[in-house]
């Protein structure tokens, strides 16, 4: 049988450019063995999800470096809802304020990783999440 | 619980925990002495000189901070233009001497506060909010344009941001000869970074020569372009990519300034750099040093300026706000106050202290005050200010000035193989050594082979409350309400011809300027005046480079 | 998780001819994976399958094929057919892990429903790319997808194969970039329908042209009936006024379909198509039998061990394994 790959969308969302974040993660998660579907800038929550969908990914990941954290995440887990992606990952990155994170995660993100995170970590926290779930 | 890097926070003191070879962020090993031996070769007149002298090593100007300080140049931007204003009244009477203005990312991207893309960002993330002519008249009132030093943080837009700065000083009676200011201006760093470009490259450099043409012409002390390294810098290039590709960038804009008919001293004068202080302290000395002499003799070899003055490699410099950690905050006064000092020692005319709380959100009253306080202390409380170019003659720095340009002239050579900066950037050169050099820091980050004090060493579990700045939730309605307001009020004929004239010379090879000039006199918002350009010139889209 | 399956094949396959995306999100990555029920869902989807126009198109990064491919996507849509794309990115020889970056590049389409886009790795299927490929078309086609785009790089001779599964190929060059001598060293060229010429508007574009025209009027086709056609294009403009020769392009490949199916190659098309399919399943199943029938008996070991100490070789150990298993299973 063969291994079950992880795959994570990563993307950003809204008019911000600052891409170097999302880039180095992709990167080192396409080295830690996932496939990682890499979106880039000027996304939209529904691009995101239509995206998602289609590849079938078990992770969402956005990254927020522009104040718009508290925006555009409840917009993305709606879309998400509406297409069925429940059992699907969610996770942020990037630059917000600690006591925002509380919210984020109401609002449903699953985890964050703020920068200066290492990506050790998120690949730890990603394949227990996601990876090697049979059922 | 978001999660926190786990390296054991009781490691030794030993400062090279870590690193074998000790190797700085250009990637120089680092011998554990340097002497007289490291600078065999070296003829002091031909290859450092004086202060203010051929090729400008030292400085460039003779007696430097004595005869004229730094400007202490820091952010006075919030969302609203009112309230920036205010900041920026507040910033003066604290001590500063120049103003950075940033825009809101909808402004960045072209778009009014009240365009589709920009629900979410209007005003956010300390940048003021530009639609029109009366936002400018709220973000300057009060202010002495010709005193005060405004530099506005805008580049794909900036013939707009310009034309419309322009339309208030005229209004306001300012003597255009007496008007100082700059312009970020700088279109290359954004295809090889920053990634706000609207058009594609050919386009964008026209408007770019169009601006700085205007203002040779017609705003003798105002800087139209600050070329960066600092965003390339951010993006992830490391000390000797960021010299040589800004500089590269420098010289493509002067090739450009040629092509469009004008003399090189006409303009060269007028052109301004922008650089990061990073960590590694002599590093960023060197770096300048080294910036300085490369930038003098190919502007007077290579390219025949007479002008001393276009010899001069003039800076406005930024600490790094990639080296800000959210963890542990209070270590950001540290690095800040490193950054600053080493720029200081490196002779920057212009210098941004950040706030230690920016790795979270936009400066607080508080953090204001101590970023600014800091280059006072450095000012009038170290001595670093009172002799030029205090470092000049240590071994080690001259090795390391000497190292950076031999690096940077292998980077000019492999550009120029390429057919250039703007081939590289199509390409995707730039992007991608950027992008390399970026991963390449984020597995030393990670291996511990780079330190980063209270993230993957002395790492605590509590973090300590710092004050944020909060953004105003009620801004972006009333900005949207304001607009209308404003385009209910004009004479939309006259906007409406505006339009026409301002696609007509955009096709045309006349200069922008004065059509933009009269367009945002009529009302023309920023978003109308890049709509209609992007009718004419395209967009730009990149191939995602890794 | 986004790749739980707790839905029945039946479940699925429904779900698929009804065009619901999810349900053909599903079963792709279960084909991909090689799940132990894919074999049962394909053999419900097949029926459904084989009426779509299959395009394959290949190139070498930086040739602009993708642009290319979001504009095609775009004249389909226009003629309001429903559009499936596969895009081939590389993967890690070494983590296997992938970046894939190609539906980036189809920007235009990213909130269409009526395409559909798909990413694979070029790794890591363990009945190699070229069976994963084959089985994720049909799935596409039995979605209701009347158009389906295969990208790949061509770099491998996975991915070669992968054209095979198409109708019409496109091979993308461009000038200057020495790929076409290249090209025609790979063998490419020998498979090519259509050969684009993008960025037509750089230097020494027409000396390209007109080289390619003589290499294929040298006869290298293997179809008497069809001689390739080199169509210049400029995909990349900052205004889509400035894009050239896409609409030529879509004609070429609408004369090269109106040729198969009038001179009924199609047919022939068709034959080799499910003849490379049969062999890929045939292949895998094999392998599958028996490699299940030897496990847990040690006798895998025992062979190699036997091999080592010079007592045996692999050619007579797969005649032995070949004879007892496959007269087992198939008598059974």
């Amino acid at each position: 049988m063969a291994k079950k790959k992880i795959k994570v969308i990563i993307s950003k969302v809204g008019l911000d450019g600052h891409d170097r974040g999302a880039k180095v993660v992709a990167s080192l998660l396409r080295e830690a063995g996932m496939e990682v579907v890499y979106l880039g800038m000027y996304q939209t929550p529904q691009s995101i999800v239509k995206a998602a969908v289609e590849e079938d990914a078990d992770v969402i990941g956005v990254s927020y470096l522009s104040g718009e954290h508290l925006v555009f995440t409840p917009l993305i887990v709606e879309e998400m809802k509406k297409h069925g992606l429940d059992d699907v990952l969610l996770v942020a990155g990037g630059s917000f304020p600690p006591e925002d994170i509380p919210a984020m995660k109401d609002m449903g993100i699953d985890e964050v990783f703020r920068g200066g995170s290492l990506t050790g970590d998120i690949v730890k926290y990603i394949e227990m999440q996601a990876g090697g779930q049979e059922d | 619980m978001a999660y926190m890097p786990k390296h054991d926070a009781k490691a030794s003191s030993d400062p090279f925990l870590g690193l074998t070879p000790l190797k700085n962020m250009s990637g120089f090993e680092i011998k554990p002495v340097y002497g007289p031996e490291d600078l065999t070769g070296l003829d002091f007149d031909r290859d450092i000189g004086r202060p203010g002298g051929f090729p400008f090593v030292r400085g460039v100007y003779p007696t430097m901070y004595r005869g004229r300080q730094w400007t202490i140049r820091q952010l006075g931007s919030l969302g609203p233009p009112d309230q920036a204003n205010q900041r920026i009244g507040q910033l003066v009477e604290m001590g500063a001497t120049g103003i950075s203005v940033c825009l809101d990312m909808p402004t960045i991207m072209g778009r009014d506060s009240d365009d589709l893309l920009a629900e979410g960002e209007v005003g956010r993330c300390g940048g003021v909010a530009i639609d029109t002519i009366q936002d400018m008249r709220d973000l300057l009132a009060g202010i002495d344009l010709e005193k005060i030093s405004i530099n506005f943080v805008s580049n794909s837009q900036s013939a707009v941001i310009l034309a419309i700065f322009c339309a208030v000083a005229e209004e306001r009676g300012a003597r255009r000869e007496l008007l100082s200011g700059t312009l970020q201006n700088d279109i290359l760093k954004e295809y090889q970074a920053q990634k706000s470009y609207y058009f594609p490259p050919g386009p964008s450099l026209r408007l770019t020569l169009d601006t700085i043409a205007f203002s040779v012409k017609n705003l003798p002390r105002f800087n139209p372009i600050s070329i960066s390294g600092y965003h390339l810098a951010s993006a992830g290039a490391n000390p000797v990519q960021e010299l040589a590709f800004t500089l590269a960038n420098g010289f493509t804009y002067v090739e450009e300034g040629i092509k469009a008919g004008m003399d090189v001293d006409d303009f060269a004068p007028r052109l301004s750099f922008f650089f990061k202080a990073h960590n590694d302290f002599f590093e960023n000395v060197a770096k300048f040093r080294a910036a300085r002499r490369i930038w003098a003799r190919t502007i007077r070899d290579k390219f025949g300026a007479k002008n001393p003055a276009s010899w001069r490699l003039r800076v406005h410099t930024q600490t790094s706000g990639s080296s800000l950690t959210a963890q542990q905050m209070e270590n950001n006064i540290i690095r800040a106050t490193i950054q600053a000092l080493s720029a200081v020692m490196a002779g920057t005319q212009s210098l941004h202290t950040n706030s230690f709380n920016e790795a979270l959100s936009i400066p607080t009253p508080l953090s204001e005050r101590l970023a600014l306080r800091t280059q006072q202390i450095i000012a009038h409380e170290s001595g670093a200010a009172w002799t030029a170019d205090p470092l000049g003659g240590s071994y080690y720095v001259e090795t390391l000035t000497n190292r950076m340009e031999e690096e940077a002239q292998k980077y000019f050579q492999i550009i120029e193989d390429l057919g250039g900066v703007v081939a590289g950037i199509e390409r995707g050169y730039f992007q991608k050594e950027i992008a390399d050099s970026a991963f390449r820091y984020q597995q030393a980050v990670e291996k511990g082979e780079r330190i980063i004090v209270g993230l993957n060493l002395y790492t605590e579990e509590e973090e300590t409350e710092i004050e944020l700045r909060e953004v105003d939730p009620d801004f972006e309605p009333r900005k949207i309400v304001a607009l209308k307001e404003f385009k209910a009020a004009r004479d939309q004929d006259l906007v409406r011809a505006k339009g026409d004239e301002l696609r007509a010379v955009c096709q045309s090879d006349e200069n922008v300027m004065p059509t933009l000039i009269s367009a945002v006199k009529a009302g023309m918002t920023l978003g109308e005046a890049v709509g209609h350009m992007r009718a004419v010139f395209g967009t730009y889209r990149e191939q995602a480079i890794f | 998780m986004g790749r739980s399956h707790k839905v029945s094949p039946d479940d699925l396959a429904a779900g698929l001819l009804k065009g619901d995306r999810r349900a053909a999100a599903r079963m792709i990555t279960l084909v991909e994976d090689q799940d132990e029920r894919a074999n049962e869902m394909m053999k419900l989807v097949f029926p459904h399958t084989g009426r779509s126009m299959i395009i394959g198109i290949t190139g070498a990064g930086g040739s602009g094929k993708s642009t290319l491919i979001d504009h095609l996507i775009g004249r389909f849509r226009g003629m309001d057919k429903k559009v499936g794309v596969v895009a081939v990115d590389p993967s890690s020889p070494f983590s296997g892990g992938a970046l894939l970056g190609d539906r980036v590049r189809f920007q235009s389409h990213s909130l269409d429903e009526g395409v559909y886009i798909r990413s694979m790795g070029a790794r890591g299927y363990l009945g190699g790319l070229a069976r994963a490929t084959t089985d994720v078309v049909r799935i596409m086609e039995a979605m209701g997808n009347e158009v389906i785009i295969i990208e790949t790089l061509g770099a491998g001779q996975d991915e070669i194969d992968v054209i095979h599964v198409a109708q019409t190929c496109l091979l993308v060059l461009t000038p200057g970039m020495g790929d076409d001598i290249q090209a025609m060293k790979a063998g490419i060229m020998e498979i090519a329908d259509i050969i684009v010429l993008n960025k037509f508007d750089l230097d020494g574009a027409t000396q390209c042209l007109r080289s390619l025209e003589t290499v294929i009027h040298t006869g290298m086709s293997e179809d008497k009936g069809w001689t390739p056609r080199v169509v210049p294009t400029i995909a990349c403009a900052a205004k889509s006024s400035d894009v050239q020769g896409v609409d030529e392009l879509v004609q070429n490949i609408m004369d090269h379909q109106a040729y198969l199916h009038r001179s009924k190659k199609i047919e022939e098309v068709r034959f080799k198509r499910i003849e490379q399919e049969l062999g890929l399943v045939f292949k895998d199943e094999v392998e599958k039998v028996v490699f299940a029938g030897l496990k847990g008996t040690g006798k895998k070991r025992q062979y190699i061990e036997s091999i080592r100490a010079g007592k045996n070789d692999p050619y007579s150990v797969v005649e032995e394994v070949l004879a007892t298993f496959l007269k087992e299973e198939i008598l059974e």
